[in-house]
């Protein structure tokens, strides 16, 4: 068995004689947390869709908790987490519904639903909340709340496209300790983010310029090989070659 | 005394019947020719205070003036006054570049010749894409035209709502450099942004959250009320440390901060040494101290837990 949960090899997606992703290499452990970087237009969501077995890649090889991203993209949706900056959760459901609608929807008992559920709304501190439509809850909880969803039926891996975009920064990091949590038991997070302080907290890094994967390191290595003490330093380096437009 | 550019006085707008309280009592000015931010998170109610100042809502109570004119009764001279880019993006996807441009001059009766120095600057970046519909630009290109079609009338004052969310860091560093510019055409210029960093290069910040502004002053006087010796701090196992600093009874607050940890002492006669004994106690290695100076965000943080502590405290339980 590989401790490997993302192992990606020259994948590449064309549109037309757009190189979009262009031959990007690069294996995420198993329990690490995984920044994935780049300016808008660089690349990032068109790899993530490949990853998360929404779209074909062109050419190259990927696999994603052990599936093939051209065969088995059923499979990997079924073993992955996602949750996007989007608000994915419905609005006019409850806290307890939401989770039942997503437990049933990868496939859970109704008692395994029930005994996580339970334990999942105490540990949020949503217990006076689970009755409430999830449209009444503060912009912090819903995304706390998202993220508990995206990792309710254990995935190995969950993919977190700007989770905390827009979000008060006390929240912010109480956003990030259950990332830490989530990492810490096991699962592997792959996150997408444009503040350079959360870039921070990533075990390592790649910075994306123009489909191509520029720079993979932990960010002490990268602050390092760019000559710079910041995350900020290292980005602005990198996303200022970028020759074509964003998005 | 001159007039304010922008003035509000006891601003409240309320939703969903009076259950959800988006401005709550907001009073303050921003002076002609001034770059002011309104600094906060998604759900503050900055888009509420932009969409009463720019007459398209009426707030619940309180009174409010865009140069000297009431935006209740004189909403139509202010709609001449004012250019608004929203933080949605509102221009027309099928029209060309060119053309959104030449329509927003028409409306308000001016052409684009006519004020063609006000937007050069920035229309030159897009203008090799002048024939592209709008809804075919990138994100940064749109946002470039929308400012331009928000400009093209010369406007007074000049309201942006979140014109960098969701931009990368190089994008938002370049869209600032325009503002800078605009503001030596003395425009005054009110921006918000929930991008902490953003806020120092404002003359002037509110720093705002649930409908309150908890601050009002210039970035660099906000930093220095912050109360106490602030530190950062950082070690090999940085969590396990977060974790150890946040539960012991000496350290005040304390949080994560890029590859620093930031935090305040119970005690202020405890400084760096005792703070490296205390991260020795826990057994951390290689571990760094420092005192620092507060940014924005380390003031944010304090104001939000001085403010609303008995939500913060709730939102503690729920790590």
């Amino acid at each position: 068995m590989s401790n490997k949960a993302i192992i990606c090899k020259n994948l590449t997606k064309k549109f037309g004689d757009f190189k979009a992703v262009n031959q990007i290499t690069f294996d995420v452990v198993q329990g690490e947390i995984f920044g994935f970087l780049g300016a808008n237009g660089a690349g990032k969501t068109t790899a993530m869709r490949m990853l998360c077995g929404l779209s074909y890649p062109t050419s190259g090889e990927a696999s994603v908790a052990g599936f093939n991203v051209y065969k088995q993209q059923e499979k990997i949706k079924a073993n992955i987490g996602y949750m996007s900056q989007k608000f994915s959760l419905y609005e006019n459901l409850t806290v307890l519904e939401n989770i039942q609608f997503y437990g049933g929807v990868y496939g859970l008992s109704r008692s395994e639903i029930k005994k996580r559920g339970d334990e999942m709304v105490s540990t949020l501190g949503l217990t006076n909340e689970a009755k409430k439509f999830v449209g009444e809850l503060p912009l912090g909880w819903k995304q706390k709340l998202a993220f508990s969803v995206a990792i309710f039926h254990r995935p190995k891996i969950v993919f977190l496209d700007e989770p905390t975009g827009g979000v008060d920064p006390v929240t912010r990091r109480q956003f990030w300790d259950l990332i830490y949590e989530a990492a810490a038991n096991g699962i592997t997070i792959f996150v997408t983010t444009h503040y350079m302080d959360e870039a921070e907290y990533c075990n390592r890094i790649s910075i994306m310029v123009d489909g191509k994967v520029e720079a993979l390191d932990t960010p002490a290595n990268l602050k390092k090989q760019f000559d710079t003490d910041s995350m900020d330093g290292v980005f602005y380096q990198l996303a200022r070659r970028a020759q074509r437009g964003a998005d | 005394m001159l007039m304010p550019a922008v003035s509000l006085k006891n601003i409240i707008k309320t939703y969903a019947s009076g259950k959800v309280k988006a401005v709550n009592n907001v009073s303050f000015d921003v002076e002609r020719g001034e770059l002011f931010g309104l600094i906060g998170p998604d759900g503050a109610g900055k888009t509420s205070i932009f969409r009463i100042l720019t007459t398209l809502l009426l707030a619940d109570k309180g009174e409010a003036t865009v140069e000297g004119k009431d935006v209740v009764k004189d909403y139509q001279v202010i709609r001449n006054k004012v250019g608004y880019m929203p933080g949605r993006f509102s221009l027309y996807q099928d029209l060309t570049v060119a053309e959104n441009l030449k329509f927003f001059a028409t409306i308000f009766k001016t052409t684009i010749e006519e004020n063609y120095n006000l937007v050069k600057d920035i229309y030159e970046q897009i203008k090799p894409f002048n024939n592209r519909p709008a809804g075919k630009l990138s994100g940064g290109m749109k946002q470039k035209l929308a400012l331009c079609c928000a400009l093209i009338h010369k406007p007074e004052v000049l309201f942006l709502d979140e014109p960098t969310t969701g931009v990368d860091a190089v994008s938002r560093k370049e869209f600032w450099e325009m503002l800078k510019q605009l503001k030596q055409q003395q425009i005054t210029i009110m921006v918000s942004t929930p991008y902490m960093d953003e806020a120092a290069l404002c003359d002037r910040i509110a720093l705002i959250q649930n409908g309150t502004i908890m601050s009002l002053d210039t970035p660099q006087n906000i930093i220095n009320s912050f109360p106490d010796p602030l530190y950062a701090a950082r070690a090999n196992d940085f969590y396990r440390l977060l974790k150890n600093f946040r539960t012991d009874p000496a350290v005040g607050n304390c949080y994560a901060f890029g590859e620093y940890m930031h935090m305040t002492m119970k005690d202020a006669h405890n400084t760096e040494a005792f703070i490296k004994e205390l991260a020795a106690k826990y057994n951390a290695e290689d571990a760094e101290v420092k005192k620092i100076t507060p940014v924005i965000e380390d003031c944010f943080i304090r104001l939000m837990r001085e403010t609303d502590t008995t939500r913060a405290s709730l939102n503690e339980q729920a790590i």
